[in-house]
């Protein structure tokens, strides 16, 4: 029943031809690294192609009157479950071999939902139930493609850690973990060890294969190793191919995984959540780590307590480059509100907050060349709004990635009927359906003797 | 740091010594009741607001606020959430919401209410001043309380204590495997079935009990009004003839549309007060609500829709809709790990209005509307001679982010802006 209707979703969505310039004018531009521009905005061949005060419309292009409405680049999430039927490998401590590519949903629903808060691109993560988790992936989220179009072309592929209470779950000995055996680790401490034990077993590991290739660089007969599924990406973390994106609260476990990424020669990309990055933001600056954190979220689990809303502009003000996440498909569909929070919580100005949302997550996931603010010869990710996006009375009017108008908002409103329509249609044929197979049962109703209230 | 007069006038948590008084001078006040006054002045004393005009002279005694540029509210009120009842979700101490069993009319959120709790100084710095406490659970699971957000003690808290029985509309599920839990075990009662006549019969078997349960209160009442010889008190019982008396309200909680015409047709047939708790679906019985003039507790605005083929905006435009047929309503954190939400109600309501809520409707849904719900209008929700002084003094609309709450009014005291994160924030900024 469900698939039914998805697919008649699918079906409305725009036929994907080669799309036309398409040219916004008379906007409030919020380009984020370039400051404000009134004027003009062209989108074309999946670039932007000029901003200016004016900007001539080239032939066949599309015109979008922006007046009193703002433009702004597409939100990156760096941290989001959206789109995939499965997050945790939650039986072993290093699920390093699984990838957030084999789970892929492009009919997720999530997915047009985000897009209508304007979210443009994501990072998909594992979820936190190993020290370890698997391979991320970052995604555009270009609603109608397959899983495959869908992906970022030349991001970085990831890797999700997890800290704190929520690999030490599985293990704990008098909760639900028991009754599965109680898998190590079971503390903090033990946290610490699982992804020290795996680097050691990485460092053979490579060491193994380094071996084998400068044997066979000198010409010598050589027997390669047998591969490691679960250490490759380990092996691609210590040789910087491969970015780690730890989910971390406590500022112990935080230093913890800094030391660890120092005595093995690798770098911690993002700290995730990071709820108490705002006491110890100068090591995690040296480090050079970026954190992805929350607005203002606490009080949901012990280690979220000392959570404060100002943990971003702290981080912000001691050097650290940070970013908003949701971790959530409701949140996901709001960040831009999230953002406007850092003004109130620590006094950001609106370019910082935004930044919180599009620049600041495009560089954590090195993708800034290509996405995250406004520049001409950027992909085309971009947001329309009816009014300024840090205000909690705005919204998103349209969508586009790679100059392709993704979401918009009119026509969304318009084809609901047309939807209603063709649902109805649908569940009419399944019940005619039902009914020539089998005798009727239906749903209840009073007359049938349903309960008397 | 904004805190300004906050700070200059020292002010303390404690309750109010009955003398202090103020002149907020200046500002646009937004009464709640009529016109917005500009250049206008509230004279608070005693607790109480004792003037509201354009040009009021000082009293002699009276400390004054200079509010020039500044804008003064009506305290907002959480029309439902678990303040004081939880205070980290996910450990069990600490929490007070789910007692056991499923006919409960008799406990009170009041007296679980934790006057330290941290959520109380981080709600109302954000211009929340008051807040329905309620407990959860299956059926009937005690009595919503009233509360202000400041006081030593729940005495000195308490608006309301017993403002409504909170009762969880029974509802047919089917859970994946879910065994049946007798009442007397946590959780117990539990509607769920491993199959859907398994389903069907529990949810028959709560709604026959329910109605037993009423029936029984109606029975206790006649006992008690007999003097019946054989009569012995009932503290459950008890607790349930202000509500089949029709005078203090049932706060039901019901999600789907079926759940929600079931709480209207229990509601007639039953003969009480009710009012919509949650309610997503109320946009398809809009009809009914009115027609019955049943008043709705909205649940979160930033919500996902109920299910996967709803628009998007599903839970952004049910406001809207209810306000457009002229139905009452208040917003609500509500919902697990709401007190963590709670502090967020004026950008929920923000959100109802990007997407149709007249603006002015939604002040008033966060003011007026829930003390008029509540049954408190006579003392909260509107700034009015009279009525007790919750109110706060922002630097621009309560309902952005941006906004500063300069000053934060209960009961005619100057609250505390300070709390623990802002202590961290402090801390932490400045760490060498």
């Amino acid at each position: 029943m469900k698939s039914y209707l998805t697919l008649a979703l699918f079906f409305v969505s725009p036929l994907l031809a080669a799309d036309a310039p398409v040219l916004i004018q008379n906007a409030n531009i919020l380009t984020v690294t370039k400051g404000t521009v009134k004027g003009s905005i062209l989108l074309e061949n999946g670039k932007i192609a000029a901003i200016a005060d004016k900007v001539p419309a080239p032939a066949g292009a599309v015109i979008v009157d922006a007046s009193g409405k703002y433009v702004m680049p597409g939100i990156i999430d760096c941290h989001s479950h959206i789109m995939i039927e499965a997050v945790n490998e939650g039986s072993v401590s290093v699920s390093s071999m699984v990838g957030i590519s084999d789970v892929l949903n492009p009919e997720d629903i999530a997915i047009y939902r985000a897009l209508a808060g304007g979210v443009t691109t994501a990072n998909i993560l594992h979820g936190s139930a190993n020290a370890i988790g698997g391979k991320t992936l970052v995604m555009k989220l270009r609603w109608g493609k397959s899983a495959e179009e869908m992906k970022f072309q030349g991001a970085m592929p990831g890797i999700k850690f997890a800290l704190g209470e929520n690999p030490k779950r599985a293990g704990n000995v008098t909760g639900p973990g028991a009754q599965a055996g109680g898998r190590y680790p079971a503390t903090r401490m033990g946290v610490e060890d699982v992804i020290r034990e795996a680097f050691n077993d990485a460092t053979v590991y490579k060491a193994s294969w380094d071996a084998y290739t400068a044997k066979v660089a000198r010409g010598e007969t050589a027997i390669p190793p047998a591969r490691d599924l679960r250490l490759e990406p380990l092996v691609e973390v210590l040789e910087g191919k491969r970015l780690v994106h730890a989910h971390c609260y406590r500022q112990d476990e935080i230093l913890m995984l800094l030391r660890i990424a120092d005595d093995y020669g690798f770098k911690i990309r993002t700290l995730q959540h990071v709820l108490e990055g705002y006491k110890v933001a100068k090591e995690i600056a040296a480090h050079g780590a970026g954190a992805s954190t929350f607005s203002d979220w606490w009080a949901y689990k012990m280690e979220a307590q000392d959570a404060i809303p100002y943990n971003a502009a702290i981080m912000v003000r001691k050097g650290v480059l940070v970013s908003l996440n949701s971790d959530d498909g409701e949140l996901m569909r709001h960040l831009d509100k999230e953002a406007a929070k850092t003004m109130k919580y620590g006094g950001l100005s609106e370019t910082e907050a935004l930044s919180l949302i599009t620049i600041n997550p495009a560089k954590q996931l090195m993708i800034d060349n290509r996405v995250g603010s406004l520049e001409v010869g950027k992909d085309a990710d971009v947001l329309l709004y009816d009014g300024h996006p840090l205000s909690n009375l705005s919204k998103v009017l349209k969508v586009w990635i790679d100059g392709h108008e993704y979401f918009d908002r009119d026509r969304d409103l318009q084809e609901r009927n047309s939807r209603e329509i063709s649902k109805k249609a649908l569940i009419e044929k399944q019940t005619s359906e039902q009914k020539r197979q089998s005798p009727p049962a239906g749903p209840i109703t009073r007359a049938q003797g349903g309960p008397s209230l | 740091m904004l805190l300004g007069p906050a700070v200059l006038f020292g002010a303390s948590s404690a309750a109010s010594s009955g003398t202090e008084a103020y002149l907020i001078r200046g500002a646009t006040v937004h009464t709640m009741a009529g016109r917005d006054i500009e250049n206008g002045s509230v004279l608070i004393r005693d607790g109480k607001i004792v003037g509201v005009g354009k040009n009021l002279s000082a009293p002699k005694d009276v400390k004054v606020i200079e509010a020039k540029g500044l804008q003064v509210y009506p305290g907002m009120i959480d029309a439902g959430t678990e303040i004081g009842l939880v205070e980290v979700n996910a450990v069990r101490e600490t929490q007070d919401m789910n007692e056991i069993g499923r006919f409960n009319p008799q406990l009170v959120a009041l007296t679980a209410v934790n006057p330290s709790s941290e959520h109380i100084p981080v709600t109302r710095v954000n211009g929340i001043t008051s807040v329905a406490t309620m407990p959860q659970g299956q059926l009937i699971s005690g009595q919503v309380s009233l509360i202000h957000l400041d006081g030593w003690t729940t005495d000195e808290m308490g608006i309301k204590a017993r403002a409504a029985l909170h009762m969880r509309m029974p509802f047919l599920q089917i859970g994946g495997g879910r065994r049946f839990v007798p009442d007397d075990e946590p959780g117990g009662g539990s509607i769920g079935g491993s199959n859907y006549s398994e389903a069907r019969r529990n949810f028959e078997k709560q709604v026959a009990d329910l109605n037993d349960f009423f029936e029984s209160a109606r029975r206790y009442k006649l006992a008690k009004q007999a003097h019946a010889p054989d009569f012995r008190e009932d503290l459950k019982l008890d607790s349930m003839i202000p509500v089949i008396d029709g005078i203090e309200p049932i706060l039901v909680t019901a999600i789907r549309e079926r759940e929600i015409r079931d709480a209207i047709a229990f509601a007639d047939s039953q003969k009480v007060k009710i009012i919509l708790c949650e309610a997503p679906e109320a946009y398809k019985v809009i009809r009914e609500i009115k027609a019955h003039d049943i008043p709705v507790i909205l649940g979160p605005v930033f919500a996902l829709p109920m299910d996967e083929d709803d628009p998007y905006d599903r839970a952004f435009t049910t406001a809207a809709d209810l306000d457009k047929a002229g139905i009452r309503f208040a917003f609500a954190s509500l919902s697990g790990g709401a007190s963590l939400a709670s502090r967020n109600l004026p950008y929920q309501a923000a959100q109802a209005v990007a997407f149709g809520l007249p603006h002015d409707d939604a002040l008033k849904a966060l003011t007026r509307n829930a003390a008029e719900i509540w049954g408190v209008a006579n003392q909260i929700g509107t700034i009015e001679e009279g009525k007790l002084a919750d109110l706060i003094v922002t630097d621009g609309d309560p309902l952005e982010s941006r906004t500063q709450v300069r000053n934060v009014f209960i009961r005619g005291k100057l609250v505390d802006l300070n709390n623990r994160q802002k202590e961290l924030y402090e801390k932490y900024l400045n760490r060498p």
